[in-house]
């Protein structure tokens, strides 16, 4: 046998569940985006109206917006957090072993159940949660705060909490791999902490926090589920347009919204790849 | 003790509050688990007792709880064993270059970053439209591995990036076939992070929710039991179920680690292969 047949043969087992899980579906969705539906059940057609409703609505582009804000909100935060967090990890704490068990600590909580950490956050923001009665017993509020539960806030808090993970791991990584002799080269040139954050570390973790960005904000555009459950359904995300469109039975409608969704997606990670040419930085 | 800049306790002071972040919550619902009968969702304490937990062992109660255990379970330990032994044979098979290599890696990647829901909805249309019925353990369980295979395939590329190929020289130049080089000596070195591979595809597959939601059929699994939960238990049961989960989930997790952890400790103990050589 030759190695290249050898070789196919062992990609095979995961080429073929990539292409029955992954390719064949997005095909289905682009199909079915086409075609129509009555009220219980669909129809092979080729037609464009669930697109012409989609883009004729203009709750499309609302929820879309707001998609988008949730994104760019997130990014920030768990960039500014992540790299924080990243940044102690790697070069304030010295010894190797408090090093693994620090960033375990941080890992953990992703082999977790994810609507579990969204549901612990009940008790804490709600009406008479322990935040408010908190605040309230310091004095700093009168009322509790309705704001804090059921709202942006919750819904961006939850997508944090969830998500810096994604920003720690390829931000830390990138980290532990920037030869030491580098940072000593700047401080012996004379520059001082912030100087060699600026032009040393940050530009040697551009690949890292890349990654760590695609990760986040792919995550937030496709979610539904946060969204619907930390807003008590009372915020809207492209993704909740397309489970509320499945669970109507409206499957072609939800396809068209899939696949604008899918294009979105792809067009933000195209755009992010061009800020930073990954494969010189790799 | 060595002396510190302000900078180590500003950002320790930083790290503290980002882990009290991440484990302060679910800490919250631990102890509200152990609400009295009377307590309700938040605090104050209502009485202290093991009544919710008492709740979720009765059979009616609430939902099929212990039915959705099995499944999650059952589903985890199938996808841990697909995602190991078809990560392995990937990453063996990415070592050697064949041609397609470039398009099964970026089909993994996009594997990692299409919405979730998407998966989810299309196998469910095509299972639909191929007048198949959707079910756990076969729509569900593939749908699944569109999210563990990526995650166990750059776990494989991180590992064989490390490798060192004269293990394998050796082994050859002393006579071994190709599977007894890949079953005596590269399987044994990378078996470690195999279990990390094997950690990713079980937790990975029992928390996952949005690519089982329309690939699991008439059983819940229990992600999917939970989220129906929420919409109509308004009790602290539901803090006890969390509880539950969350500490099993810290169990397999500890496991995991215990298992490397001995792995590694036996090897430096038991071998004295490669001390000849310093």
């Amino acid at each position: 046998m030759t190695k290249q047949i050898t070789a196919w043969i062992q990609a095979a087992p995961m080429a073929l569940v990539l292409l029955a899980f992954l390719v064949a579906p997005i095909v289905m969705i682009v199909i079915v985006s086409f075609w129509g539906a009555t009220e219980y059940s669909i129809y092979p057609a080729f037609q464009f109206d669930n697109y012409q409703f989609l883009f004729g609505s203009p709750v499309t582009y609302t929820v879309f917006f707001n998609t988008l804000k949730y994104a760019l909100i997130t990014w920030a935060l768990t960039l500014g957090i992540g790299f924080t967090v990243a940044y102690f990890l790697a070069f304030e704490v010295r010894s190797l072993k408090w090093q693994i068990a620090l960033f375990l600590i941080c890992t953990i909580p992703f082999w977790t159940s994810n609507i579990i950490r969204m549901i612990s956050w009940i008790p804490f923001l709600g009406r008479n949660g322990l935040a408010n009665s908190t605040l309230i017993s310091w004095g700093v509020i009168d009322a509790p705060l309705e704001w804090l539960l059921f709202s942006d806030f919750s819904v961006i808090l939850a997508f944090v909490h969830l998500y810096t993970l994604f920003m720690v791991v390829p931000i830390f990584n990138s980290m532990m791999r920037i030869d030491g002799s580098l940072i000593e080269a700047a401080k012996d040139g004379g520059a001082t902490a912030w100087q060699t954050l600026c032009h040393v570390i940050i530009p040697l973790c551009k690949p890292g926090i890349m990654i760590g960005t695609i990760f986040v904000t792919t995550l937030v555009m496709g979610d539904f589920i946060t969204v619907r459950f930390m807003s008590g359904s009372q915020r809207a995300n492209v993704g909740r347009l397309i489970s509320n469109d499945i669970s109507l039975l409206q499957y072609p409608s939800a396809s068209a919204t899939a696949v604008v969704l899918l294009v979105t997606v792809l067009i933000v990670i195209g755009l992010l790849l061009r800020l930073v040419d990954i494969r010189k930085e790799l | 003790m060595e002396h510190r800049s302000r900078s180590f306790y500003v950002l320790g002071a930083f790290f503290a509050l980002f882990v009290l972040f991440l484990y302060g919550p679910i800490l919250t619902i631990g102890i509200l688990s152990f609400q009295g009968p009377q307590g309700g969702l938040t605090f104050p304490m209502n009485g202290v007792s093991l009544h919710w937990f008492r709740d979720l062992f009765q059979e009616q109660a609430v939902g099929d709880i212990w039915g959705s255990f099995r499944r999650s379970f059952a589903l985890g330990l199938m996808v841990m064993v697909t995602t190991v032994v078809v990560s392995v044979l990937g990453g063996l098979a990415f070592r050697k270059r064949f041609q397609g290599a470039t398009v099964l890696f970026y089909l993994a990647i996009a594997s990692l970053v299409i919405p979730s829901i998407l998966v989810s909805l299309g196998v469910g249309l095509i299972f639909n439209q191929l007048g198949l019925p959707v079910h756990w353990a076969s729509s569900g369980f593939g749908s699944q591995l569109t999210w563990t295979l990526p995650f166990g395939l750059l776990i494989m590329f991180a590992v064989f990036n490390r490798f060192d190929k004269s293990f394998e020289e050796a082994a050859r130049d002393q006579g071994a076939t190709a599977w007894q080089t890949f079953a005596y000596v590269v399987l044994p070195i990378i078996a470690p992070s195999l279990l990390g591979v094997a950690l990713f595809g079980f937790t990975l597959s029992y928390d996952e929710f949005a690519r089982t939601l329309l690939t699991s059929g008439s059983y819940n699994t229990l992600p999917l039991e939970i989220f129906g939960m929420t919409t109509n238990v308004t009790t602290p049961v539901i803090f006890a179920l969390g509880t539950l989960t969350t500490i099993f989930s810290f169990c397999i997790i500890g496991v995991f680690f215990l298992a490397v952890w001995l792995m590694s400790r036996r090897r430096d103990n038991s071998s004295d292969a490669g001390k000849g050589m310093v």
